[in-house]
């Protein structure tokens, strides 16, 4: 009897770990899919990070988010807070769904995505017409149609369902950059030869009225390209942009 | 007259893809055969005429402040627009599934020719953003509404249907390797787009 009573415990010590490990091991599968242990940044997950830059990139290669994207490149200033806002709304949007991959009903699951993108991109727009209201009249509706950006779409659909936590977040990094990277290119470029400026600041010079109260290159007869600035400049800017990439890169052309 | 120049302006002036690069995604991948393209075009025509009229009434009844006062002067001071993202997603989510479901029941042969398209567009940039354009916009009545959704979804359309047939034909020319596919459909769009550019300052 006594023996009996005795053993009770130890029983319960065995099952609760087992449970333990069970438990670990389900928490491991949970966050990385994999049962190795993997440090945080190993090879195949640093690949992640740097194969939308080139490669895999989310504009010139996967053909996505090229909707709000391109609008918004006239300056230097409303394309880099457009790529923050993308790094954030990608890089959540993807933890979250991730985090839900297992209790999503696949039917409704781009509601539900649809969902998670709308609160928060809301959630960015709120931020940015607080603390920086200028930018945020300046990107108008563009903010907004993050929600329907096919990049953040496309990566949950592909992506994050179907891995785990930390991998996620960092491919959602990984495709933001990459379309910032591209965001940032067409816009040096456009607002560049557009208006001579980077950022607001005059570095080709200053123009003046006349050729004697210009500084810089304009002193030289230089002039700005007026084309640059508008929309279809933008498309065409990005096609060059490809055609650059697929030279280097002969295994990306299409057949 | 008000209408007529509205509906020119939304669809020549302010083209959703041409103008504002709106629904790139589905118009770079769809647009490969004329066919299809036809079919995404016709659905999109299809959902902006009616989501852009209702997201114009959430916006007017619910969501704008002082959108509520119907409901008693209490209610006059709520300001409930921060909830537009979401009403509007919501709206077109549900409005594309019921379209969907309405279309399959009552006209088959419609729902065979549209058939993938339709779930699509729930994604489908031109969309939100002729919602979004609508709040921005200010209409006075529901009739200004309906009359741009219409206007924007034809302009998609035209837009669609003319790279469509250049793509069919742009198969047989010798364009440099690295710029095939992707690189000479954005050059061409870019030029199309300079093309509309032309329509600009029309008043009707």
């Amino acid at each position: 009897m006594a023996q009996e009573i005795n053993n009770k415990p130890e029983q319960n010590a065995e099952v609760t770990n087992e449970e333990k490990e069970a438990k670990r091991k389900a928490m491991v599968l949970f966050l990385s899919d994999s049962e190795e242990r993997e440090s945080l940044f190993s090879k195949r997950n640093k690949k992640l990070l740097s194969d939308p830059l080139d490669d895999d990139n989310p504009i010139t290669v996967q053909v996505l988010g090229i909707c709000s994207a391109l609008a918004i490149t006239v300056q230097m200033e409303p394309a880099i807070v457009m790529a923050i806002a993308v790094t954030a709304v990608m890089a959540f949007s993807n933890v979250i769904i991730s985090a839900l991959r297992n209790m999503i009903p696949s039917r409704i699951r781009i509601i539900v995505q649809l969902v998670v993108v709308a609160s928060l991109v809301a959630l960015v727009d709120q931020i940015l017409r607080a603390y920086a209201y200028d930018v945020s009249r300046q990107l108008s509706v563009f903010i907004g149609l993050i929600i329907t950006n096919c990049i953040v779409m496309g990566r949950l659909e592909a992506f994050a369902l179907g891995n785990g936590l930390w991998r996620s977040f960092l491919d959602g990094i990984g495709n933001a950059a990459g379309y910032g990277l591209i965001l940032i290119i067409v816009a040096f470029f456009r607002e560049l030869l557009g208006s001579g400026k980077l950022f607001g600041y005059e570095i080709l010079g200053h123009k003046g009225v006349t050729m004697a109260e210009s500084t810089g290159l304009y002193a030289l007869g230089y002039e700005n390209n007026g084309l640059m600035l508008l929309s279809p400049m933008a498309l065409i800017v990005v096609g060059l942009l490809i055609w650059v990439q697929r030279a280097r890169n002969r295994k990306l052309i299409e057949n | 007259m008000d209408y007529i120049n509205l509906f020119v302006r939304s669809i020549f002036i302010e083209n959703m893809i041409f103008a504002y690069f709106l629904g790139m995604c589905s118009y770079l991948a769809v647009s490969k055969t004329v066919k299809t393209a036809v079919g995404l075009g016709a659905a999109v025509i299809f959902v902006l005429t009616i989501t852009v009229p209702i997201n114009f009434l959430l916006d007017n009844y619910l969501l704008r402040p002082g959108a509520l006062s119907w409901l008693g002067a209490e209610y006059a001071s709520i300001d409930l627009s921060f909830l537009s993202f979401i009403m509007f997603i919501a709206v077109i989510a549900a409005m594309v599934q019921l379209v969907e479901m309405i279309v399959e029941k009552f006209a088959p042969a419609l729902y065979g020719a549209l058939g993938i398209f339709l779930p699509l567009i729930a994604v489908n940039c031109a969309i939100l953003g002729g919602a979004l354009f609508m709040q921005q916009k200010d209409f006075p009545g529901i009739d200004y509404a309906i009359t741009y959704g219409l206007g924007s979804g034809i302009g998609w359309f035209l837009a669609i249907l003319g790279i469509a047939a250049i793509r069919e034909k742009i198969t047989y020319s010798n364009v440099p390797a690295p710029l095939k596919g992707l690189g000479i459909t954005f050059i061409i769009t870019g030029l199309m787009a300079l093309g509309f550019m032309s329509f600009m300052g029309i008043k009707l």
